[in-house]
């Protein structure tokens, strides 16, 4: 009997449209089942109260794969790149802020060697980034099990490592990879406010959406992943938001034959004799396929939707110990007008701004997240998205999106209204604090802390990147050993999420490597005699 | 998934202890009384017999009339809840539905790598409850095993005394003690009795391969039981024994025994120094038709790939026990294996024992020597044996099988 | 003296130097160590700061120590004894307590008293310890690879590496890997349940080293202090009798009997180099001592930035020795005792009052601590591994009386608000008693002298900079052969006939001294000389 689908795609977030867009054109008939009434998981744009919308997980672009957005030709699909490319802003209570490109520098008290040591210290990462970049392009080799690519692809970074960096560089590479970020900005960065201001941005980028303060080990690491993503391509506020670039990449998947069906939530993926053989809807509804695809967490996709009887017992409790608690929080605010920033002007607020003035502020900011507490002090990415898409608010309005790095998934005493309110009142502070005014402006607001998270979006933990970046949970521990080439035990399953390597942002490699591995798959158990 | 939680510490001042350093069995003070050797020893949380008078005479009781063993160390797990048993059924290799309530299946229970983490016996008590009995602690297993199964756990090691009454007699011995019927259980089999109001279960199994049976009964009417089984038994040749007999009686069997013969999975430290029921001689415990259980990967790939050893039983030439000693391809030639246990069989009159070869090297299964050393008055002997592989156990008299057994 | 010539010269008596000294004296050459301290030991070391009473006032146990050594030099015959203590207890707030006691059984139900779960696990916890340990040992007497080398001894060495890790299996290569980075509380996480249980196992996860149980990496921490055995034994820890400098004493005879001579009083104030060679010492006294080699047991900051004149060392070196990094994060009290204190709780006869005593019963509580370090305080509530070792080693004090070692957890080399000064020390000693007071009624009574170590001490006496009690910390970036810095971490200086043997290089700190032998083995092979270091036991 032939079935209607050669494969299901089961969440329309980005990585899984690009996997079926993928699939699809290399002539597979592919399903693509979303739980929402759209597509674009995390990264869709929605109202979050009446006349304000605003990208509910990941607001700015910055990682998006260039070679996913050639390859499936997303300028032709809609994909708008031609938005303004962001600086970073990081805000001074006076005004005196530093404001950081890619390699650039500016402020008050930014000496021309505190600029120089800024650019050559991101040139020095970044030649790491690109030393890692083709691990990234293509599915973790196994240690024990080395494929022919595998080998080749090994010792092509050990020969990049060795001669491309050379033997100082490669050295420090070995002893940066495991180190943390606070220590190595103060043995590269300059001294002084100013610098500390850059320190607090690396610092912040280094730790968003993990459980991890600057001063943890690995944060190097968790940066250079960061890195990675800018040498896709500079940060940006897409055009129309967030939601077009999903919708870009659903118009590559549909054009490439992919059959889109939203509002279509799987309740469990079915199996016979340890092979997949499809999903059932929570309708009820039965669809078959030999290849079922999963964007969603590793622990949803193997503790709900296939469940633990079904694995074996080593393997499901190593799932089960995924660390994916999420950390990062996301707060969006309707605005009547556009805030006013001491010392900025306001072509500068279509920047990216952070609360975050130094290393230690960031680290202190992390403390109590520890301990399932906030941070009165809390460190802070803030975008307007309105600036670049003004249709995301009612004329003259705004909406003011906002990452906060270190919110506790669970609160001590429970997130209960009165919890909520206060948390939203201290970042109002915050941010009266660079903007007086601000306060005034608000309309309303909402708070997605990763429990909230966890609830809209299905991803267990409410972590951004569906399992944390650290180096325990990397390469081929990611998500875990058994499933980090994208197979899982069971023959015809396959994972496409964040929970992959190399992880999450909005850069659509896992699910690039993801279609790779499926279509390189050959059943070689489907016929498995049973002894 | 729930577990009903039962404190093991019961004594009045908890963090004292300490000071009580041996727990003892409900038959302990029985075996006391008896013992002139005094020599026992620890198994986990408790003590027992080693010998209780004489071994020799305590190993011909199993063999003769019949001995009785206390196995109340054994650890005893009760599982019930709704999905008992598709949890039993992920645990290990057997498939379980085919033991019916009212049957005990022996089976052994795996880790993700196919690697055996220990033996045990499954006591499918009424439908969806089962008693799993094991020689080593299981509780951590069990309780990982249990993630995603709506099973209860519950540890009833200090609950259930048990008493392993073995030898050609012991079924007349429990007849006469008035469990009527019971010359109808089939090996295997199950039935639970009144005993001065208690319920006392009895099933027909045990680790010497001969007739035999277990009793199984809570703590507090322990004691009774076994006056009454003595009294029952004294015509029969009743003994109690210790597990020095038991051991010897295990080996003739043919029995594995955890930690002598294979290293339990979750213990092991070393790579390939566990073994899979294949390489246990227990393939015929694996039912690959089951569509998960926890091993079941690894153990098709090694299905199709092959095993790394093979436990073998062996008769070897001569009467010198063939204690720790290689196994080699030959006389003289390369080692391919060790013995893992060994004794001279007073009832077959063999010496036998159970080795582990290494299938990476080249063997000869007509041609295997053993190097047995042993020593004579402080002068040690090298000696070299031939050893033929055997099939069947050492020891496998028909009565072990045969329903009603013999009244004697 | 200052005429004389010696074939090596090692700076500082610590146990690493005695140790690498010995083992050069042994093949035959001619070796001084010098010592600025009027007695030898570094961290080693037994005193009596309070009459009648032996302080092991730095280091105060033994398990790391490796026993190839131990019996190569004859420590033995040189009056060295280590016993084995039995375990150790953490205390709760609401008047219990959770002890880990020798026997399997007894610790069994020891942690049934608060989890059944966690009880059971321990079989698990074990064997996968064991394995790490297993894993990582073989490397301890082993000079680590250069990665970036293409010379046939790095090649080997490598080849050897990952034999050893391609002899753990795949899977476990992966659990390895994940260990290696995973923070003390995740990796308890695996196994335990109970706060409690954590809280207990987590210690040597972050003893001596500036990190919380929730940084990543702490996990190796603990397993570096796991690594020790006393006869055997993994894990177990050990007191040398007589008190730490016992140890130092030992192999100081061993040394001489070999015909290596020790000179203290007199640091070293530079090491001296002519035409990119070591030629000698200047000694802090306006002596000059010449030597062919010099080895400094200092720790590599120390050694670069303050031993060696900037000008004789490549520009990188320096700015390695600076971001080399030496947290100081410990403090330690030493406490004279008219009695043996009351512990609420916990029995006099109780044998845990041998073993080590915490009084941190929650995660929480031991990450809040490290949170306070990070500040710049010392902890408000900091994590203390305490012993009374005259319940194992009567030597130690007048009978009937003892002496109790308090190692503390978190304590800054430097404080926000400003330098340390005596009042501060004395607060610092006072919030550690205070704490342990909270268990123990009559403890302040009982104190005939309380002796209070903040890294400023530990650093003014032992010369560990900022008092870093491993010579640096044991982060990723520092192991193996980032150990103390790349391309530096096979012993030899960045100087002709210089080389490092202290716990700044591998395998690190603690009482171990395989860093002084690893060294002496380099340097014999360099001279061309038969080698006297043993090789590891080795394991199956």
């Amino acid at each position: 009997m032939t079935k209607q689908y050669d494969a299901i795609v089961i969440g329309g977030g980005h990585n899984g449209l690009v996997c079926a867009a993928y699939l699809g054109k290399a002539g597979k008939k592919v399903l693509l089942l979303e739980a929402a009434d759209e597509v674009g998981g995390m990264a869709r744009t929605r109202e979050f109260c009446e006349g304000y919308r605003v990208s509910a997980g990941a607001h700015i672009l910055h990682s998006l794969s260039a070679q996913v957005v050639k390859e499936l030709a997303l300028l032709d699909h809609g994909l708008d790149r031609s938005g303004h490319c962001l600086e970073t802003v990081i805000l001074d209570e006076q005004g005196a802020h530093v404001t950081a490109g890619r390699d650039s520098a500016s402020g008050e008290g930014l000496s021309p060697e505190e600029i120089e040591a800024y650019a050559s210290f991101k040139k020095k990462l970044r030649s790491y980034a690109e030393l890692m970049q083709p691990m990234m392009r293509r599915r973790p080799p196994r240690v024990a099990a080395l494929g022919f690519r595998d080998s080749v692809a090994l010792a092509k970074l050990g020969w990049n490592m060795r001669f491309g960096l050379g033997t100082e560089e490669m050295r420090d590479f070995l002893r940066l990879a495991g180190i943390n970020i606070y220590d190595v900005l103060d043995e590269f960065l300059g001294e002084g406010p100013a610098s500390d201001k850059l320190k607090g941005m690396i610092s912040l980028d280094a730790v968003m959406g993990s459980f991890t303060g600057p001063r943890s080990p690995n944060t190097v690491f968790t940066y250079l992943c960061r890195l990675m993503g800018e040498l896709e391509g500079d940060m940006q506020l897409p055009v129309g938001g967030m939601g077009a670039v999903m919708q870009a990449l659903a118009n590559a998947a549909q054009a490439h034959g992919v059959e889109v069906r939203t509002a279509a939530p799987v309740s469990s993926i079915r199996t016979e004799k340890g092979c997949v053989v499809g999903v059932r809807l929570a309708s009820g509804d039965d669809i078959d396929a030999d290849i079922v695809v999963s964007n969603a967490d590793p622990k949803t996709t193997f503790l709900k939707l296939l469940g633990a009887p079904k694995l074996e017992a080593g393997f499901a409790n190593r799932v089960s110990r995924i660390r994916n608690r999420g950390t990062a929080a996301k707060l969006h605010f309707a605005l009547r007008g556009l805030p006013k920033f001491t010392g900025l002007e306001e072509g500068q607020l279509r920047n990216r701004l952070l609360v975050a003035s130094s290393s230690d502020f960031v680290e202190l900011a992390f403390n109590p997240v520890k301990y399932e507490e906030v941070s009165d002090s809390p460190a802070i990415e803030l975008v307007i998205p309105s600036l670049a898409d003004p249709s995301l608010a009612p004329e003259g309005h705004h909406v003011m999106s906002i990452a906060l790095p270190h919110v506790p998934y669970a609160l001590k005493g429970g997130w209960d209204a009165e919890a909520r309110k206060a948390f939203i009142d201290s970042v109002i502070a915050s941010v009266e604090r660079f903007a007086p005014g601000f306060t005034e402006l608000v309309v309303d607001s909402e708070l997605l802390t990763p429990a909230d998270i966890e609830a809209q979006f299905g991803a267990t933990g409410g972590h951004w990147h569906h399992g944390e970046l650290a180096l325990d949970q990397m390469l081929m521990l990611r998500p875990l050993y058994g499933a980090a080439q994208y197979t899982t035990p069971l023959d015809g399953l396959f994972l496409c999420g964040a929970g992959c390597h190399p992880g999450g942002g909005v850069s659509g490699l896992p699910g690039h490597n993801a279609a790779a591995a499926v279509l390189k798959n050959k059943k070689k158990g489907r016929a498995e005699a049973v002894a | 998934m729930n577990h009903t939680e039962q404190d093991l510490v019961t004594e009045d001042s908890p963090r004292d202890h300490y000071k009580a350093l041996v727990k003892r069995s409900p038959f302990y003070e029985k075996q006391v009384a008896l013992s002139n050797t005094n020599k026992w020893h620890r198994w986990k949380a408790y003590t027992v017999a080693d010998e209780i008078e004489c071994m020799e005479q305590e190993y011909f009781a199993v063999r003769n009339s019949c001995g009785v063993f206390d196995v109340t160390p054994m650890s005893k797990y009760r599982i019930g809840g709704p999905d008992a048993e598709a949890f039993m059924n992920r645990l290990v290799t057997r498939d379980v539905r085919k033991i019916k309530p009212g049957r005990v299946g022996y089976t052994v229970w795996c880790n993700d790598q196919g690697k055996v983490i220990d033996d045990g016996t499954i006591f499918h008590l009424e439908q969806g409850v089962y008693l799993l009995c094991a020689q080593e602690r299981q509780y951590d297993w069990l309780m990982l095993s249990a993630l995603g199964f709506d099973v209860e756990i519950s540890e009833e090691t200090n609950n259930i005394a048990c008493l392993a009454v073995q030898g050609p007699t012991s079924c007349a011995t429990l007849k006469a003690m008035g469990l009527a019927g019971i010359e109808g259980m089939k090996p295997f089999g199950l039935t639970h009795f009144d005993f001065g109001g208690a319920k006392l279960m009895v099933s027909r199994t045990g680790f010497t391969g001969d007739l035999g049976y277990e009793l199984w009964i809570d703590f507090d009417s322990a004691e009774a039981l076994w006056d009454a089984l003595f009294e029952a038994g004294k015509d029969r040749g009743i003994r109690a024994i210790g597990g020095d007999a038991l051991e010897l009686a295990r080996i003739e069997a043919g029995f594995i025994l955890g930690g002598v013969d294979f290293v339990p999975a979750n213990q092991c430290v070393r790579l390939h120094h566990d073994r899979s029921p294949f390489e246990l001689d227990l393939g015929w415990l694996v039912d690959f038709s089951k569509e998960s259980f926890t091993g079941r990967t690894a153990l098709l790939r090694e299905k199709q790939e092959g095993s790394r050893y093979r436990l073998v039983k062996l008769n070897i030439e001569g009467n010198k026990p063939a204690h720790n000693a290689y196994v080699m391809n030959g006389k003289g030639g390369k080692t391919i294996g060790a013995v893992s246990s060994a004794a001279w069989s007073p009832v077959a009159k063999a010496n036998v024992a159970l080795a582990s070869l290494d299938l990476t090297k080249r063997i000869n299964d007509n041609n295997i020597w053993v190097e047995i050393f042993y020593q004579k008055e402080l002068k040690w002997h090298r000696k070299w044996a031939r050893a033929e592989i055997v099939k069947d156990p050492f020891w496998n008299p028909e009565r072990k099988r045969v329903t009603p057994p013999a009244d004697v | 003296m200052g005429k004389q010539h010696y074939d090596a010269l090692v700076i500082g008596a610590g146990h690493n130097g005695l140790t690498n000294a010995a083992f050069l004296a042994k093949s035959g050459l001619k070796v001084l160590v010098v010592e600025k301290n009027p007695y030898i030991g570094g961290a080693s070391v037994s005193r009596e700061l309070y009459e009648n009473w032996t302080y092991s006032n730095c280091s105060y146990v033994c398990s790391l120590f490796r026993p190839e050594i131990y019996r190569e030099l004859n420590l033995a015959k040189h009056g060295l004894q280590v016993t084995p203590f039995g375990g150790s207890v953490t205390f709760t707030r609401d008047g219990n307590f959770l002890g880990s006691y020798p026997d399997p059984e007894v610790m069994y139900r020891e942690v049934a008293r608060f989890s059944k779960r966690d009880a059971n696990a321990l079989e698990r916890y074990h064997a996968d310890t064991a394995k790490w340990c297993r894993l990582i040992r073989p490397f301890l007497m082993r000079t680590p690879p250069d990665p970036t080398s293409f010379r046939p001894k790095d090649w080997r060495e490598l080849a050897f590496l990952l034999k050893k890790f391609h002899g753990l299996g795949e899977e476990q290569i992966y659990e390895f890997m994940r260990f290696f980075t995973l923070s003390v509380a995740e990796f308890l996480g695996d196994y335990f349940e109970s706060d409690l249980v954590k809280a207990h196992f987590s210690g040597s996860g972050i003893i001596g080293t500036g990190l919380g149980p929730f940084s990543p990496g702490t996990a190796y921490v603990l397993l570096h202090h796991y690594m020790g055995d006393v006869d055997g034994n993994i894990g177990t820890w050990g007191i040398a009798r007589g008190g730490m400098g016992a140890i130092a004493k030992a192999l100081a005879g061993s040394l001489r009997e070999f015909g290596g001579e020790i000179l203290t009083g007199d640091g070293v104030e530079r090491i001296l180099v002519k035409d990119g060679r070591v030629t000698g010492v200047a000694l802090e006294s306006g002596a000059e001592i010449s030597a062919d080699n010099v080895v400094s047991n200092v720790d590599a900051k120390r050694t670069f930035l303050k031993l060696m004149d900037e000008k004789d060392l490549p520009a990188q070196v320096i700015d390695k020795a600076r971001n080399f990094k030496i947290r100081g994060s410990s403090g330690k009290l030493n406490i004279a005792l008219d009695g043996l204190p009351t512990f609420t709780g916990l029995s006099k006869d109780n044998p845990l009052y041998k073993g080590d005593f915490h009084f941190s019963d929650s995660l929480e509580r031991i990450e809040r601590a490290y949170d306070d370090w990070k500040a710049g305080m010392w902890s408000r509530d900091p994590y203390l591994d305490m012993l009374i070792p005259t319940l194992t080693d009567p030597t130690m004090a007048p009978p009937g009386k003892h002496m109790m070692s308090v190692f503390v957890q978190y304590c800054p080399a430097k404080l926000a608000d400003g330098d340390w000064t005596d009042d501060k020390v004395r607060a610092f000693g006072d919030t550690v008693i205070d704490q342990m007071a909270e268990y123990s009624p009559d403890l302040k009574d009982l104190i005939l002298h309380a002796e209070v170590r903040t890294p400023r001490e530990i650093e003014a006496e032992v010369g560990l900079t900022e008092g870093n009690i491993f010579q640096g910390e044991l982060t990723l970036d520092q192991l193996l052969f980032n150990r103390p810095f790349p391309g530096y971490a096979q012993y030899r200086g960045p100087v002709k006939g210089m080389y490092m043997c202290g716990s700044s290089t591998h395998p690190g700190g603690g009482v171990m001294a395989a860093p002084g032998a690893n060294a002496a083995r380099e340097m014999l092979a360099d001279l061309k000389r038969d080698n006297t270091v043993p090789e590891d036991f080795g394991d199956d």
